[in-house]
């Protein structure tokens, strides 16, 4: 659907073509963040509306969001990965033992640029090669999604623990923590890569015909062979990017907390899955759009912001997400039934 | 010999492997009191890797279950503590309904919205930690408060003996509810309609439905048990560590699906046994409990547990590509 959508719009303006290639889904999320937004304002018109409140947020969504574009990306194919977080942390913990070799006894924090571009290499190194393992282990022994990224993402933090023996590292160069807490021109560093990280991606798969042949193997695995896409090449290539994209959230997980352990971002998994869904993207999947992810991310931070303020003790919010899910899989299931 | 189909004598011949193995490395692991110990840790993963398997049968996937375990556990033993009351089997009953309850929730949203199970579960759980951990409470039933009743339960031995020092050791007597229940689902599973209705759905639903297989009672069935065995396992759990921790059993999901899947059990639906699943469990258990005797550093644990659910899943993945169903 959104294929033909896109193709058509070919000539139509790039905002257009965004829009349209998620349809009216994307238009409700617009809705219901507003929503959110003035019954959030209205609650608590002083915080909610604070510049510092909206500033901390553009800090710690790009994490979350970037996490849930690429568990989307695995979703079109009609996978799924749940060794994000593990990947995520991954990269974190050997891009900050990279730096402890690096420095010596000097101490990370001293370290300059250069080393810094060195550990972001290594980082997304590793998201891209764990990102490898599972799509081998997906396309080539024909291993379930669900069962090979439980089973890498088990490996994945595991590695974490024996890198780490346990405790956090703590200490990374000032380099590196501007990429989490820096501004440029106002803007905060997380938000403008969450930003640009989207308008490429977006352009990626809309616009090209890998994006496309992602879709159609997702949509129909077996009409895609016979028109000639190497499917299991086209999987590797997918969670590589989606390994590549969850090791990016971990550098800036790390960077913004000027630290790295094992078991950070734990409740990431749930969320990321619940915003792709959220999102418009199918978990069987053919289906799936960066703005609605967007949409959903800024939707779900803009909620759980406001639940804080009214100080909703976390683990309620934890429901709220749960419950969301299930209201989201509802609402699309009755859909669906009204569109048959 | 029926009682053993190829895939079981296989993974028993991996077992009696890693067994003989073990023991080369470390003799100590053949010592019966090492033994009596495997045996007791493999009750609970046991139990809950039985209705994991239902789940897996059914061509589904459950990652709720750890967390209906915390609601049996949590919410019995809190009111137990708060209603001063002192027994073993209503508590047990009440825990298992609990689990069966929010079985029901599963049974019900995969059902009728006809949606992915992990997806499903992954929200059920969240929802289900959250409101325990957020409306009853957060802290520990320490062994101070937690009921006599349960502590003594979980302390019963059924074989009781003395090491050469004079200290005593024994064999834990929740084995026996644990073989009960693992026979009974095995008659279920092997003898009555329901049970072959689970595999007519994991196989293929629409063939089940059309052949005149009820399959949201089919789904009623799966679900509701694997969430009593959860609950069940749950307090047993509590009443052998004289402790009812709401944060427990987190991660624990991995490890019991891990073990389902080292049975043999396909994810796919349609196959897998209660031998081949306790085999799992006991291949599981003895390795991630043998690592400390084999002189491995346990910060190695968890990539262990991944790398053999890896391979499992990949043996499986190559037997089904075999021998399609």
């Amino acid at each position: 659907m959104s294929q033909t959508n896109t193709a058509e719009t070919a000539g139509g303006s790039f905002k257009g073509s965004l829009l349209r290639a998620g349809g009216h889904t994307n238009v409700q999320l617009g809705v219901i963040c507003l929503l959110i937004l003035v019954v959030m304002t209205a609650l608590r018109p002083q915080m909610f509306l604070s510049s510092y409140n909206f500033e901390s947020m553009a800090f710690f969504m790009p994490e979350l969001g970037i996490l849930s574009v690429a568990m989307m990306i695995a979703m079109l194919t009609g996978g799924i990965d749940l060794s994000i977080v593990g990947v995520a942390n991954l990269a974190g913990i050997t891009a900050g033992t990279v730096f402890g070799y690096v420095a010596g006894e000097a101490g990370a924090g001293s370290l300059g640029v250069a080393p810094v571009i060195l550990g972001v290499g290594v980082g997304l190194l590793v998201g891209v090669l764990a990102g490898l393992l599972n799509g081998l282990l997906i396309s080539g022994l024909k291993i379930t999604p669900i069962l090979a990224t439980l089973g890498t993402g088990q490996v994945f933090i595991g590695l974490c623990l024996v890198l780490t023996g346990g405790p956090a590292i703590v200490g990374f160069p000032s380099a590196w923590n501007w990429l989490g807490n820096g501004k440029i021109a106002a803007i905060p560093v997380p938000l403008v890569l969450f930003v640009v990280l989207c308008v490429a991606l977006s352009l990626l798969l809309s616009r090209t015909s890998f994006g496309l042949r992602l879709k159609m193997i997702g949509t129909n695995p077996k009409a895609a062979v016979y028109t000639g896409i190497e499917r299991g090449r086209m999987i590797i290539w997918s969670y590589m990017l989606t390994g590549g994209l969850a090791a990016m959230a971990g550098i800036l997980l790390s960077a913004r907390t000027n630290a790295a352990k094992s078991d950070y971002g734990a409740s990431y998994l749930l969320q990321a899955v619940l915003i792709a869904v959220l999102g418009g993207t199918n978990p069987a999947g053919g289906k799936g759009n960066v703005l609605g992810v967007a949409l959903a991310v800024i939707s779900l931070t803009l909620l759980s912001s406001g639940f804080q303020m009214m100080r909703v003790s976390n683990h309620l919010i934890d429901f709220v997400w749960g419950a969301f899910l299930i209201a989201v899989i509802a609402i699309n299931s009755f859909r669906g039934r009204k569109a048959r | 010999m029926k009682l053993f189909g190829s895939a079981d004598a296989i993974i028993a011949l991996i077992l009696v492997v890693a067994m003989v193995l073990i023991g080369l490395i470390n003799p100590a692991f053949w010592q019966l009191s090492n033994i009596f110990s495997l045996l007791k840790s493999n009750v609970v993963i046991g139990l809950m890797a039985l209705g994991v398997l239902l789940v897996m049968i059914s061509g589904g996937i459950d990652v709720s279950f750890t967390a209906f375990a915390v609601a049996g556990m949590y919410l019995v033993v809190r009111s137990m503590v708060a209603l001063d009351y002192d027994g073993v089997i209503l508590p047990f009953l009440a825990a298992t309904l609990i689990g069966g309850l929010l079985g029901l929730m599963n049974a019900g949203i995969i059902h009728k919205f006809n949606m992915i199970p992990l997806i499903v579960t992954l929200g059920t759980a969240s929802v289900v930690r959250g409101l325990v951990l957020g409306l009853v409470g957060t802290s520990n039933v320490n062994i101070n408060q937690m009921p006599d009743a349960l502590i003594a339960f979980g302390r019963t031995d059924i074989l009781t003996l003395e090491r050469a020092n004079g200290t005593t050791f024994g064999l834990t007597a929740m084995i026996v509810i644990y073989i009960a229940v693992a026979v009974g689902i095995h008659l279920v599973l092997t003898r009555t309609m329901i049970g072959r209705s689970v595999y007519a759905y994991g196989a293929d639903a629409e063939a089940a439905k059309r052949v005149g297989f009820n399959t949201g009672r089919t789904m009623i069935f799966v679900y509701c048990t694997a969430g009593a065995l959860a609950g069940f396992a749950g307090l047993l759990h509590s009443s052998m560590i004289w402790l009812a921790n709401p944060r427990d059993f987190v991660g624990l999901e991995l490890d019991v699906i891990a073990a389902v899947v080292l049975g043999g059990a396909s994810i796919f639906g349609g196959r897998g046994t209660v031998l081949g699943t306790v085999l799992g469990v006991f291949i599981l258990v003895m390795i991630q409990n043998s690592l400390i005797l084999m002189g491995i550093d346990t910060t190695w644990q968890r990539v262990v547990v991944g790398g053999m659910l890896i391979a499992a899943v990949a043996v499986t993945a190559l037997r089904d590509r075999r021998a399609p169903v």
